[in-house]
């Protein structure tokens, strides 16, 4: 069996502000594995990115960790660390060397006033200690890798004279400069137009066979997610509501949230002028979270009462997650009282 | 056949780059170089390409929002064409209420400080309806043909998801009967699961209002569900004109193949023969001599780096603008599956 370089389990991140706590991340546990991708879809609010913000030590105030593992075997071997038990000096340590981070702005994410061979170069010194002439050398392999044309001349370029393409090149060269094992991509592409789009993506599968990285993809496009991801897990407020391969998850989804989301996906296949199937509703606000399973009040097949009264656990077999009264949840449920 | 609402003929707008303390012209940026199309009335154009491809240009120039640099704009009402290029502020001022606009954001196109029913309203105000109860009718009514409960009549933007603003948004674009409604990314900023609500309802209201809407946008997907025919536009320059299910299964452009390919489709294992464009759009203040899409396109020739193509009517219907179109078989979407 191979174990997991990164596992979550039942974190849960929330947010205090005066009008109430938001639970942003309200119990999401997921593997990731050596070479594999999986991919983490859901729309807005279901708490994907700060799941990847959490992972990093990252999340913003008044946004706060509350309970969970984050489990890293870092390299070397040895038993796995829970990230969330490290002190901050030691989690410098991870972030950036063991975990790479991509982010989805790559205007935003860069500074304005230092070269890009320096932006890379930082990481590369406080890491791996190399010095300004080794950094700037290694800079220069990094962006040929990604395939940023003549790197000799860009690495001394700043953010704001490349392309959003170029741009977004760079910023995996800087998640790469320090051999990381897993990558967390977050929405990478969703700034891109769609050919743009094509070359990103073709990249980070590229390397990923290459270096045998772990990738967390995070997006709202189910499109993306079928091309790049292994596996899925589909986020609804805060909850992974169905996790599994992702042949399965297209092939047979499961969850009622799933299953719609895929029906309502536009898509070039389909007959001109079609009507597309829809979700009623919209995605409460996270100050009103339905009580019970919080997709209730728009699910089409809600079963009885326990869907508004009571949270569906996780049920079903170990490599194909659900949570919902449907599979298997109230006899779980029957079971533990 | 459908009789034309609009017709664009040899569209040009440029603008100047200002250099220097003098602000000397500098260059020009050829945002729209020398398009042509039409709309038929009743019917959905979609206009598509990449960022920088200048469909948002073309359409606020046909608006007016913008001035043009050269070409005519000829729109039909009431029996008369007009040429909305060539009219003075005070002539077009009538006009304007047969040409309306549906934004991309919801969120920064609803004034937050007045409420649904003022939003919805003004246009009608504006335009000489000043008896407040025949106003709060036809508001109403307009809310209902947009699906929105008529409580929140009193409800300010902030209390509604974007979906819901953007139905107010077409509400308001909808309140004096336009001819056309030129909606740019109109979707491009929701949800998936809300997407479709608000494409199934442009649909509706196109048929029961018999409107003809003018569709910017760069996802394929989205397009292939509303529009009756497509328009490609790359680098200032229009390159197809077809019917919806022709351009997506037997494509005539390159440009075109290469789009349809790199569209991210919700299914597994789907993109063994994507098509990767090298390089990057090209810069329409300095675009390439010859066919501008030459540095990317996989069939350039010699001829092409010199020749530019003009677009002609190949088909009954079908217009493309490339030197080589009739010598290659290009990939459609069945060719994706």
């Amino acid at each position: 069996m191979v174990e997991p370089i990164l596992s979550v389990r039942g974190l849960h991140t929330s947010f205090s502000a005066q009008e109430g706590t938001v639970r942003a991340v309200d119990g999401v546990s997921f593997d990731v594995f050596e070479g594999r991708t999986l991919g983490v879809v859901g729309e807005s609010g279901c708490g994907k990115s700060v799941t990847a913000r959490s992972i990093l030590g990252i999340v913003e105030r008044p946004g706060r960790v509350t309970g969970g593992e984050i489990l890293l075997r870092r390299a070397g071997g040895g038993a796995p660390v829970d990230l969330l038990k490290l002190s901050p000096d030691d989690m410098r340590k991870v972030r950036g060397r063991e975990i790479g981070l991509v982010f989805q702005e790559p205007m935003a994410s860069f500074s304005q006033y230092y070269t890009i061979g320096n932006q890379i170069g930082e990481g590369i010194r406080l890491h791996l200690g190399l010095n300004a002439k080794a950094a700037r050398e290694r800079a220069i392999e990094l962006l040929d890798m990604v395939g940023v044309p003549q790197p000799s001349r860009r690495v001394d370029e700043y953010p704001f004279q490349l392309s959003g393409g170029l741009r977004q090149r760079v910023m995996i060269a800087m998640a790469l400069s320090c051999d990381p094992r897993v990558l967390i991509a977050d929405e990478p592409t969703t700034a891109l137009d769609v050919t743009t789009q094509a070359q990103i993506l073709d990249l980070l599968r590229d390397l990923q066979q290459k270096h045998g990285l772990a990738i967390i993809l995070i997006t709202h496009d189910m499109g993306v997610i079928a091309e790049m991801a292994h596996d899925v897990a589909v986020m609804y407020l805060g909850r992974a509501v169905e996790t599994g391969p992702v042949r399965d998850i297209f092939g047979e989804p499961r969850h009622p949230y799933t299953r719609a989301l895929l029906r309502s996906i536009p898509t070039v296949l389909a007959k001109p002028r079609s009507r597309l199937p829809t979700i009623e509703g919209s995605i409460p606000h996270p100050f009103n979270r339905p009580v019970g399973c919080a997709y209730h009040p728009r699910c089409v097949e809600i079963v009885d009462d326990q869907c508004r009264t009571e949270e569906p656990p996780e049920a079903g077999p170990s490599t194909h997650r659900i949570r919902c009264f449907l599979h298997g949840g109230r006899a779980a449920t029957g079971a533990a009282q | 056949m459908s009789e034309t609402l609009l017709e664009v003929r040899d569209l040009k707008k440029y603008f100047p780059i200002r250099k220097g303390l003098l602000r000397r012209v500098a260059g020009q940026v050829r945002a729209v170089d020398g398009v042509s199309f039409m709309v038929r009335k009743g019917e959905t154009l979609a206009l598509v390409g990449e960022s920088g491809c200048g469909k948002t240009t073309v359409s606020r120039c046909i608006l007016r929002a913008l001035s043009t640099t050269e070409g005519e704009i000829n729109f039909t009402i009431g029996g008369k064409t007009v040429d909305l290029a060539k009219m003075t502020r005070a002539q077009l001022r009538p006009l304007r209420r047969h040409m309306q606009m549906v934004f991309q954001d919801p969120y920064s196109s609803l004034n937050p400080r007045m409420v649904v029913g003022d939003i919805i309203g003004e246009p009608l105000l504006i335009n000489g309806m000043s008896n407040r109860a025949e106003r709060r009718r036809r508001v109403l009514e307009l809310m209902e043909l947009v699906q929105l409960p008529a409580a929140y009549i009193n409800r300010f933007p902030h209390a509604f998801s974007g979906g819901q603003r953007q139905r107010i948004g077409i509400a308001r674009a909808l309140a004096l009967n336009p001819e056309l409604i030129v909606a740019d990314e109109p979707v491009s900023a929701l949800d998936v699961s809300v997407q479709a609500q608000i494409l199934n309802l442009l649909l509706d209201l196109q048929d029961r209002l018999r409107l003809t809407i003018l569709f910017v946008a760069h996802d394929l997907s989205v397009v292939k569900h509303v529009a009756d025919r497509v328009a490609v536009m790359y680098v200032g320059r229009m390159v197809e004109v077809a019917e919806t299910e022709a351009l997506y299964s037997r494509p005539l452009h390159p440009y075109t193949e290469a789009l349809l390919s790199a569209a991210p489709a919700p299914v597994p294992d789907a993109i063994s023969n994507r098509i990767i464009l090298e390089r990057e759009i090209a810069d329409p203040a300095n675009p390439p001599p010859g066919c501008a899409f030459h540095p990317r396109c996989r069939y350039a020739t010699e001829r092409c780096k010199q020749e530019r193509p003009e677009m002609a009517e190949v088909e009954p219907g079908r217009y493309v603008a490339c030197l080589r179109w009739d010598e290659l078989s290009l990939r459609g979407i069945a060719a994706m599956t």
